[in-house]
């Protein structure tokens, strides 16, 4: 008990420094991959056929396959076919090489959310505009775009709470996220070594974080859901 | 002069012929109904006339200006377009209000948005939303919707957004008013009140082209009646002509099924 005391402190220490990389991932996955998603989603509805197709597979490519071997062909692969370190070194190579992984992943899921999003919204709303001498860009930001957002924010949710979880899988290419930081001190890590629970408990980290986004996603669904 | 004028109209979807040379015209102030049965082509012509559907040929005009000719490629453009559809209101069948709006907001919206374009827009603004606004309460409180407005459509029975939607034509002040089967969504109950309205507007000489399968109302409403059969016009005429003496064998078996 004495020595538990004497190591929390530390650990919890340790395990923010973690966490932060963790918050980090997360928020630039999903700063990139909302609009990424966006441009893939139009991409896979064009009408250019080859466009289209091209889209359709890079998207079954990437949600066919998974995230963790993603993240070791875009890390190691430059260097070991290319010969070149395009990622820089350090954690700050890990960082990027991440981060891209995640982006162009999370982007392929959000795009498919949208184009679901823009496809379920009835042709009559655009027609109705249309007949009113709205201009396209007019319907879409007057119009359908709120429609669509509400149909979206369900799914996102899902997604944005995976993707808290989701962001450990970084851990494959020495990512210092905080489950790298739990891991630490199972090897060994400032005078601490062969202890576990430092693990179990990034599970707090994890619960607390995913509560507060489910309590807010959910108050952004209650908030549009004045309209049918 | 004719209020509209639609000359040769004709349209075809991949292989189907849907309309084959329309030919028919509309005074100021009067009421055709449309009338014909299932995949006859009413819906199709309605589309054309409000430029959602491109006939393939044809002439659109409305009181003597050109809207809209196949064979002169200036007048089929779309940015050109936009400002001719506020020559027709459309009235649909499944309403298409915008459901995150109220039924005043509704129908101010696209009022609202053309206002944008005006010149004095920016100095004006407050008294310009004001008359948008005042202007949309009288024409929901015409349609018996006067303590409705802040409702959102999924508030209101059919019937009520029906009239709301007639509301929202309106608020734009089209020269010809179009209605596709406006009360085919709705219950029995409901159809009265829209028909009510409808009714109304013909006796304040409101220019519209209804397209309906409520053949007494059709009979009662309107000034001319036109039926088409297979993507054509196959009679015409007045009420009492088209209804009490239809000349052609395919009009007269196509009313048969209305009369109990
Ligand atoms: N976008 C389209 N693509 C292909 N065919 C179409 C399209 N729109 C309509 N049609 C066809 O055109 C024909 C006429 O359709 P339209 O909707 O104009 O008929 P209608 O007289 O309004 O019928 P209803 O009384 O059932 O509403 C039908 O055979 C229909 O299948
Ligand atoms: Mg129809």
């Amino acid at each position: 008990m004495e020595q538990f005391l004497e190591q929390f402190p530390i650990v919890v220490q340790s395990l923010n420094v973690g966490f932060l990389q963790t918050l980090k991932l997360f928020f630039v996955t999903l700063l990139g991959a909302v609009p990424l998603g966006l441009i893939i989603a139009f991409g896979s509805m064009s009408r250019f056929r080859p466009l289209s197709c091209f889209t359709k597979i890079v998207v079954w490519i990437i949600r066919g396959t998974p995230l963790m071997l993603q993240l070791l062909i875009i890390f190691y692969f430059p260097g070991l076919v290319l010969g070149k370190q395009i990622w820089g070194g350090g954690e700050a190579s890990r960082f990027l090489a991440s981060s891209v992984a995640f982006i162009f992943n999370y982007a392929c899921y959000f795009s498919e959310i949208y184009r679901g999003g823009i496809q379920s919204i009835p042709v009559g709303q655009e027609e109705a505009g249309l007949v009113l001498g709205m201009t396209r860009k007019q319907i879409f930001f007057k119009v359908t775009l709120l429609q669509m957002i509400k149909r979206i924010v369900p799914p996102i949710s899902n997604e944005i709470i995976t993707l808290v979880k989701d962001t450990s899988l970084a851990r494959i290419i020495a990512l210092q996220e905080i489950i790298w930081a739990g891991q630490a001190f199972m090897k060994g890590s400032q005078g601490i070594s062969g202890q576990i629970w430092p693990l179990f408990f990034t599970m707090v980290y994890y619960l607390i974080f995913s509560g507060l986004l489910t309590v807010l996603l959910g108050q952004l669904e209650k908030k549009l859901d004045y309209f049918r | 002069m004719a209020i509209l004028e639609v000359e040769h109209l004709s349209k075809t979807f991949e292989r189907t012929e849907v309309l084959k040379d329309i030919n028919f015209s509309l005074e100021k102030g009067q009421v055709v109904s449309l009338i014909g049965s299932s995949g006859s082509g009413k819906t199709t012509c309605l589309r054309c006339l409000n430029f959602l559907e491109r006939p393939d040929t044809g002439v659109i005009r409305v009181n003597g200006e050109t809207l809209f000719d196949a064979a002169d490629p200036v007048t089929t453009q779309e940015a050109a377009i936009r400002k001719k559809r506020l020559h027709f209101g459309l009235v649909f069948q499944s309403f298409n209000l915008f459901p995150q709006y109220t039924a005043l907001g509704n129908v101010m919206l696209a009022s609202e948005l053309l206002a944008r374009e005006r010149p004095d827009y920016k100095e004006n603004k407050r008294i310009i939303h004001e008359e948008i606004e005042h202007k949309a309460e009288v024409l929901l409180v015409q349609m018996g919707l006067g303590d409705r407005m802040k409702n959102y459509p999924h508030q209101l029975s059919g019937g009520q957004c029906q009239r709301v939607a007639i509301a929202r034509a309106l608020a734009l002040q089209p020269d010809i008013l179009c209605f596709d089967e406006p009360t085919s969504a709705l219950d029995p109950e409901l159809t009265g009140e829209v028909l009510r309205v409808i009714k109304e507007l013909a006796e304040q000489r409101t220019t519209m082209i209804i397209v309906t399968h409520e053949m007494a109302f059709a009979r009662d409403v309107s000034n001319h009646v036109i039926f088409m059969d297979d993507g054509r016009i196959l009679e015409e005429g007045t009420p009492e002509e088209v209804f009490g003496h239809p000349r052609e064998a395919r009009t007269q078996q196509f009313l048969g099924h209305y009369v109990q």
